[in-house]
């Protein structure tokens, strides 16, 4: 297992009032998201652990780009990844920002 | 919009996962998970084999309403792992089931699993045995323990032992209810024996329809969250009993099977014996018809099976 850290800087931070959320499954080729509201509001931490090593440029690539795009501040992700395509990781990623955004059932 | 599907247009019980089952089974928002994600009881056994933990282990256990009613719940899911039996997954259901015989509470379990991890045997092992056994003790506090069958793990090796103890069993035709798997059969018995490619006999052997007709389950649901809700709710008003002279009958029924169903080669000479007119048909049924055939001639599943 590859075990990755990181730190970004996130502008807008995540809406909703739900404390967490979690998406995907520990799968081939997939993988699971939990989201949890335990960072500053502009900051946002994603710590993976991977059974694929070796693919930390793909992987910084990605959480840049997911920053950007989605409301992640305040977000602590923790994912646990089967060996996910870097599409799999993104489309994630997105559900989760979502999914926490939702209103409690 | 983005390109993600609302979950609503879905709808299959196969297709869904673990905490999509839960969420269509119970009232909106009354469930409650303990031991939820977020605390991360993962298992201590995955990381010397250099493989992914989940977070839930593969399981979601908690408490929650059905009509009102409070109850437990717990789901497997089939995608980590095969949904197989690991310490925390084993131990987690084995809590929700003291629970249960405490509170005598009415427990669900969406089973959804290959059995025992590999990788974690000997706890897995450990699990299923304490989990018979408390299965056992809160049926014998009148409690109800129903088991719902139609995920695409199916229900094999440990988990069909569970599920064999519980006092009610909901299938759908995707669903498959077996000790042996049929790789396994294969390799220990040859391809004579069983051909694990042959998914036609597989469902003619273990799958939905075979298992509801010789009575090894109780219900027979169509593949869709709320067949198995309303199925499940039918289920919580049925009478149980759990005792001594059951159990008697209940292996005096076994017995009269395998006197009159031992022979059978396959489960069209099964489904024949019991009387139904056209057996090759049974398998192109939708699931109305299927029932009006298959109830008038049905083994009837007594209180365990």
């Amino acid at each position: 297992m590859e075990t990755l850290r990181f730190e970004l800087d996130a502008s807008k931070p995540a809406g909703g009032t739900r404390k967490l959320a979690l998406v995907g499954v520990v799968a081939s080729g997939n993988l699971e998201v939990l989201l949890e509201r335990a960072a500053p509001a502009d900051r946002c931490i994603i710590e993976v652990s991977t059974a694929a090593r070796g693919f930390k440029p793909l992987w910084d690539a990605v959480v840049a780009d997911f920053v950007t795009r989605r409301a992640a501040g305040g977000l602590h992700i923790s994912i646990n990844d089967g060996g996910a395509r870097p599409d799999t990781v993104s489309l994630r990623l997105a559900q989760g920002v979502r999914l926490i955004e939702e209103n409690e059932a | 919009m983005t390109a993600i599907e609302p979950l609503a247009t879905q709808h299959s019980w196969f297709e869904a996962g673990a905490r999509q089952r839960v969420a269509a089974l119970v009232d909106p928002g009354s469930f409650v998970e303990f031991i939820g994600p977020e605390q991360r009881e993962t298992s201590p056994h995955l990381g010397l084999f250099d493989l992914p933990v989940e977070f839930d282990d593969g399981i979601l256990v908690g408490a929650a309403r059905m009509a009102g009613e409070p109850i437990l719940v717990a789901a497997q899911e089939g995608r980590f792992m095969g949904g197989a039996f690991g310490e925390v997954h084993g131990a987690k259901l084995t809590g929700l089931l003291r629970a249960a015989a405490l509170l005598k509470r009415d427990v669900l379990i969406a089973f959804d699993t290959g059995g025992v991890r590999l990788q974690e045997a000997n706890a897995g092992e450990l699990a299923i045995a304490e989990l018979m056994r408390v299965v056992i003790a809160a049926r014998s506090e009148g409690v109800r323990v129903i088991g719902l069958i139609g995920g695409r793990a199916g229900c094999y090796g440990g988990g069909s032992l569970i599920a064999g103890c519980c006092s009610l069993l909901i299938i759908s035709e995707q669903g498959r209810l077996s000790v042996s798997g049929p790789e396994v059969i294969e390799t220990n018995k040859g391809v004579e024996e069983f051909d694990s490619r042959d998914r036609a006999f597989i469902w003619r052997t273990m799958g939905g329809k075979h298992r509801y007709l010789i009575g090894g389950t109780d219900m027979f649901v169509t593949d869709d969250l709320e067949a198995f809700r309303i199925a499940a709710l039918d289920a919580l008003g049925q009478p149980t009993s759990f005792g001594a002279a059951s159990m008697t009958a209940e292996q005096q029924r076994l017995e009269d099977r395998l006197a009159r169903l031992g022979a059978c080669h396959d489960g069209l000479d099964v489904w024949a014996t019991l009387g139904v007119e056209a057996p090759k048909a049974v398998p192109e049924l939708p699931t109305q018809a299927f029932l009006a055939i298959a109830n008038p001639v049905r083994e009837t599943a007594d209180d365990a099976r």
